[in-house]
């Protein structure tokens, strides 16, 4: 029987107790926090992020940045009020057309090695003019079945925390268990020694790409549910935010290594460092400056963790 | 024919030929009327694109994953402070232009700091950075705008020669820029840093020194692109930087500057800015919306790089 934990657990400790001693303290600042609907409004944000950052990160698993998934979600939360709302099968198939066209940037991108980051700059300008013609000013309304989908009561756990552990187990399920996820993490790892094995990167990262396109779609879906309308720049800052929640997940940029799990408590994370600095009653100047603290904070907390980790090894 | 096969060698060629093109393109439309309106405009306002695309450039340079998100923060940042503390004094120009220029440096020292200490990738260390420096923006902004000191202000906004000022400025930089990159031995070291840090290491290069300097190099030139668009704008906006985030790294990879680092382009800097402004104004010329103009744009920045890399076929 082996009692130690494995490296990836370790990877996971960082995350998961950065996002307990936030909540911890927020708990402390307004124990009011600690009940049903406090919890629920605390992470009801937290849910279209913690998608986004899925998305992100199956990109960041195949060694490519996504510069355009705040644009992309936005156009897909403008298609959600619009489309999906007014005519549902026009606008499950132009969702759906759009989740293609991010497998066909996976394809060529892989084909004629382009940079990820030029490719996604050039979309997101793409994608938010596409938004811009869809609402031209803010609008729309959220499909019923979203509206209801993001604000149901279940028993027991806030909606939130429920949406957020299927998220994590479903993403975990896809990329840490199945053969594509171990395809997807092989070509992020070393791509020609899959090409050698015989399997396709082409197929992986296509697959890496539509799926990352799929989680963003949800992503807007869940934000219109959750705003009830829509407007082209709503969620321009889920670039930087997904990024960061990758990052703060345990996640690295290259060699595939990356953790749903992670990326999901990295999301919360974010979400609830928002939440702490308005109890603390921080000067609302300096509550993006104590976001990028609170970043900093935790990433050396992990290279603390990474430095016991790497001499636990050695020994 | 040789000076010919010579010049289409040059990766930055095809910005400038894309350069014309769309120059033409728009002049048609106007009749040939707008010739010298639009040329100065262009100049003008690549002449900011260029300042902080040179800087990110030489960040971009030093190899995969480095790259300098907290321009923006820092353009913001610099204006404020500099124009604040200018008042509207005329002689209080050079102590501006100074504490921006230390701001540059202090968000450069720090952005490092962060990357060596804490061993994260520049992406994240600089975004954090960055979080930081805007709120140091909103705090002393706090919604006030402050007007140039006037003779700035003139400068700023006049021509010598008919050629706009700020176009002479960044024309200056790009020269500097170039001298460094190409004939010093701190530009030939981030190359190779960029090409492999590792064989760098092994060549006795200072790597860590080295990109320490770049990443400050990175912070004054956005610092002082900052200090000069507020006063060329009359007056510091909060927001005034964040266009500058994608307008940075897009004119330097359409410039022929390769992602992958260790091969660097300071004309394509140019020919991409004034190309990137052209572009825009083109559509504006054809009465497009916000959102066609928006959709083209992209379209074009992909086109650009699909053409471009083809020319570097992929390696068997």
């Amino acid at each position: 029987m082996n009692l130690r934990p494995s490296s990836d657990t370790i990877r996971l400790i960082v995350p998961a107790l950065s996002l307990a001693s936030l909540l911890a303290a927020v708990f402390w600042l307004q124990p009011r926090a600690m009940s049903y609907v406090g919890l629920n409004l605390l992470f009801n944000l937290a849910v279209p992020i913690a998608l986004a950052t899925i998305a992100q990160m199956l990109i960041m698993a195949v060694n490519n940045l996504d510069l355009s998934m705040g644009a992309f979600v936005s156009f897909a939360a403008c298609v959600a009020a619009t489309f999906l709302h007014d005519n549902p099968p026009l606008g499950v198939l132009i969702l759906l057309a759009a989740i293609a066209v991010y497998a066909l940037l996976g394809v060529i991108i892989h084909l004629r090695d382009l940079p990820s980051i030029v490719v996604t700059l050039g979309m997101s300008f793409v994608w938010t003019g596409l938004a811009v013609l869809l609402l031209p000013a803010p609008g729309g309304h959220a499909p019923e079945w979203a509206r209801w989908l993001m604000t149901a009561k279940p028993p027991l756990m806030p909606m939130a925390i429920v949406a957020s552990i299927v998220i994590a187990l479903l993403a975990h399920f896809i990329v840490m268990r199945s053969s594509f996820g171990v395809l997807v993490r092989g070509v992020g790892g070393n791509e020609r020694s899959v090409e050698r094995a015989g399997w396709s990167a082409l197929v992986a990262r296509a697959g890496a790409y539509g799926l990352a396109g799929a989680f963003a779609v949800a992503a807007g879906i869940a934000l219109v549910g959750l705003t009830t309308s829509a407007d082209a720049n709503i969620a321009l800052r889920y670039t930087l935010l997904s990024i960061a929640g990758v990052i703060l997940g345990g996640g690295e940029f290259v060699g595939g290594r990356v953790s749903p799990i992670g990326a999901v408590i990295g999301a919360l994370t974010l979400t609830l460092a928002g939440s702490f600095l308005s109890f603390l009653r921080i000067s609302p100047d300096w509550q993006i400056g104590a976001q990028g603290a609170i970043l900093i904070i935790v990433l050396a907390l992990r290279l603390f963790l990474n430095r016991i980790e790497s001499r636990e090894r050695r020994r | 024919m040789t000076l010919f096969h010579g010049l289409m060698r040059k990766p930055w060629i095809w910005s400038y030929l894309a350069v014309a093109v769309v120059w033409f393109a728009t002049i048609m439309v106007t009749g040939g009327a707008s010739a010298v309106g639009l040329s100065k405009a262009a100049l003008t306002f690549a002449a900011f694109s260029v300042i902080v695309g040179i800087g990110q450039m030489f960040v971009i340079t030093l190899g995969p994953g480095n790259i300098d998100l907290s321009v923006p923060a820092t353009m913001t940042l610099a204006g404020t402070v500099a124009l604040k503390l200018m008042g509207v004094d005329n002689g209080m120009i050079v102590p501006g232009l100074l504490s921006a220029l230390a701001i540059g440096v202090g968000v450069g020292v720090c952005n490092y700091g962060l990357i060596k200490l804490l061993r994260i990738p520049p992406i994240i260390a600089t975004l954090a950075m960055s979080f930081i420096v805007q709120s140091a923006a909103i705090w002393t902004n706090r919604g006030l705008r402050i007007k140039p000191p006037s003779l700035l202000a003139e400068f700023t906004t006049s021509s010598t020669l008919g050629i706009p000022n700020m176009a002479i400025v960044a024309l200056a930089v790009a020269v500097i820029a170039w001298v460094l990159l190409e004939k010093s031995l701190y530009g030939r070291w981030i190359t190779a840093i960029g090409q492999s840090m590792a064989a760098a290491r092994m060549a006795g290069i200072p790597v860590d020194g080295t990109r320490f300097i770049t990443y400050v190099l990175c912070a004054v030139l956005a610092a002082l692109c900052g200090y000069l668009l507020a006063c060329f704008s009359g007056g510091a906006a909060l927001n005034m930087g964040a266009e500058y985030l994608l307008m940075s790294i897009a004119v330097v990879v359409i410039g022929g500057t390769s992602v992958a680092g260790g091969d660097s382009n300071v004309p394509g800097v140019w020919g991409a800015s004034l190309f990137m402004f052209l572009v825009v104004s083109m559509l504006n010329t054809y009465g497009l919306g916000a959102g066609v103009r928006l959709i083209m744009t992209g379209l074009i920045i992909i086109s650009v790089i699909v053409v471009a890399s083809g020319r570097r076929a992929r390696q068997p």
